[in-house]
């Protein structure tokens, strides 16, 4: 019984080493064909043409760009939403707010890119012109989804730092709101961090809100309120129909949004030892 | 200590008066809340006020077809993918829980690799997961693009989820129960099933739930894998059916762009399992506190 036991604990290593292996035997040749400079820092992608072009720096920084935005958006309101539920906030409250933040964490991606189209899209396009589908709107309805993540992992990381630290702020003379920006969250300085890239990682790897509101277009990014294709987006929108080279250069697209999400996880870890 | 702390309201404005930068963040503080909570009120109002008059009997129709756009095929599918994928998942996670908790030893090497590949795993974005079951599950071992597929798919990406919340749900048991166990005479395998298992169940089928939650949610790992038909599997294969779930239903209802008042409804419906499903969870983690 002990070697069943064993022999489920090593299927998420069989599952990592199985998708490794995959995107990477189906990704790098493509990789290879293009080759590697034309692919990651062309500025085209035709995939069309004849010849082809398959740049996808357009994409990555488009990823870049809408989760940039997000994260000027999300994490300001997200950590003072934490600083509100850790420090501020009334029990009665709380019962109450708490449960809203993991509902907010819940509801489906496929609910949240619907909002966008209808709630955010048009609003953007009344109030600044343009079609709406935009990096902006993107970075928005990102900016929201990630707040949920911020909010709950930053606040276990204030609720962390010892109440003396808050005690002595107050001892020296500070007042409440200065004890808790000057002295407690530097304190939770790591643990706020690693929210804020827990956010990252959510809001580079959304797909289907982000297809929803983000226009598409697979050329560079050429302003905020311009629409905007992601890495995610390339993958989803065109491996419906594409085939041969086409196909292993969308599975690249994968490969390389792969390994910005193994440089994130590194990253958590890394934070995650520091906080002990 | 607290009473110490407390303060009239007339001292907090005096404060305040004195330090117009606690002030400032004090606002803050209290206008990025109002924010939070003000996009969810106006995400779920909005959705509840356009959606629930959409809700008609025509989308409960059993048929799916151009006419009735119905729910209901894909809300079975829904169901019967969570199920599948729970089997698949569910024994796996608990059990690899169970051997990290139970049998391996401290500073084994190999616990860390897992802990590692589980944390990795759980970061990997949902597109990724769907991209790995076209080329593994559907391509390489010929499944096609099926419920089968889909719900291997589903099942690696919730494997390390409900496998954390089953291993610290293990953990929060108390060793005294294994030791008055072992007393009594059980074996470590008897003890693992009948005593640590049960007390621990709460926990786990909380983590289950959260689970749930996600297969419920998903579209993005499920387009390539499980296909979009909007029909109930049947016959004996039914396993190898292309199948749409909810999400995926909504997901092709929208970027067709003509059956905006089925997607509302649609939205409705995801809404409403999603509350029950954080509801459920929310209530087994508070019985589990109690107890």
């Amino acid at each position: 019984m002990k070697a069943i036991f064993f022999a489920a604990a090593c299927t998420s290593i069989l599952a990592v080493a199985l998708i490794c292996l995959f995107l990477f035997i189906n990704g790098v040749p493509a990789v290879a064909k293009i080759g590697i400079f034309d692919f990651l820092f062309g500025k085209t992608w035709k995939p069309n043409n004849t010849p082809p072009s398959f740049g996808i720096l357009p994409m990555i920084l488009g990823s870049i760009y809408v989760t940039a935005g997000a994260v000027v958006i999300g994490v300001p309101v997200g950590i003072l939403t934490a600083v509100f539920m850790a420090r501020y906030c009334p029990k009665r409250l709380y019962c109450i707010l708490k449960p809203a933040i993991n509902l907010l964490a819940g509801i489906p991606s496929i609910v949240y890119g619907f909002f966008g189209l209808v709630v955010i899209v048009p609003f953007i396009r009344d109030t600044f012109g343009g079609t709406g589908s935009s990096m902006l709107t993107a970075s928005i309805l990102l900016g929201i989804m990630i707040l949920p993540t911020i909010v709950g992992v930053s606040e276990s990381a204030i609720r962390a730092v010892p109440q003396s630290y808050y005690e002595g702020g107050l001892a020296l003379g500070a007042s409440h709101e200065r004890s808790i920006f000057f002295v407690m969250l530097p304190a939770a300085k790591s643990g706020i961090m690693a929210a804020v890239v827990l956010g990252i990682g959510r809001a580079i790897g959304e797909t289907m809100a982000v297809i929803m509101v983000a226009g598409n277009q697979a050329r560079m990014p050429a302003g905020l309120l311009k629409g905007v294709r992601t890495l995610t987006a390339n993958i989803i929108i065109e491996m419906g129909y594409a085939a041969e080279l086409h196909r292993e250069a969308l599975i690249a697209t994968a490969v390389v949004l792969f390994v910005f999400i193994l440089l994130i996880n590194l990253l958590l870890s890394l934070l995650k030892r520091r906080t002990g | 200590m607290d009473s110490i702390n407390i303060r009239s309201f007339g001292q907090k404005l005096k404060a305040y008066k004195r330090s117009s930068l606690s002030l400032i963040l004090f606002l803050l503080v209290i206008v990025s809340t109002i924010l939070t909570i003000g996009i969810l009120l106006f995400l779920i109002g909005y959705i509840m006020i356009k959606g629930i008059p959409n809700i008609k009997p025509e989308l409960f129709q059993w048929e799916y077809n151009t006419l009735n756009m119905s729910l209901m095929p894909a809300l079975i599918n829904t169901v019967i993918m969570t199920f599948i994928s729970l089997l698949i998942a569910v024994p796996i996670a608990v059990f690899s829980a169970i051997y990290l908790v139970e049998y391996a030893k401290r500073g084994n090497r190999l616990v860390g690799i897992i802990r590692i590949t589980a944390e990795t795993l759980s970061g990997i974005p949902s597109i990724v997961y769907g991209l790995f079951g076209l080329l593994f599950f559907v391509t390489a071992l010929g499944w096609g693009m099926s419920l089968l597929a889909g719900a291997f798919t589903l099942s690696i990406m919730i494997l390390p989820l409900v496998m954390r919340t089953a291993e610290e749900a293990l953990k929060a048991v108390p060793d005294s129960y294994r030791e008055g166990s072992f007393g009594l005479g059980a074996g470590k395998l008897r003890t693992v099933f009948r005593i640590v298992l049960p007390s621990a169940m709460p926990g786990i089928l909380a983590g289950i739930i959260l689970g749930i939650g996600r297969i419920v949610g998903e579209s993005a790992a499920l387009i390539y894998t499980a296909g979009t038909v909007a029909e109930i599997p049947k016959g004996r294969d039914f396993l190898f059916d292309s199948t749409r779930t909810l999400s995926v239903h909504m997901y092709a209802l929208t970027s067709e762009g003509l059956y905006i008042n089925q997607s509302y409804a649609t939205a409705v419906i995801l809404f409403i399992i999603v509350v029950l499903i954080n509801w459920l969870s929310g209530f087994i983690a508070k019985k589990l506190s109690k107890a």
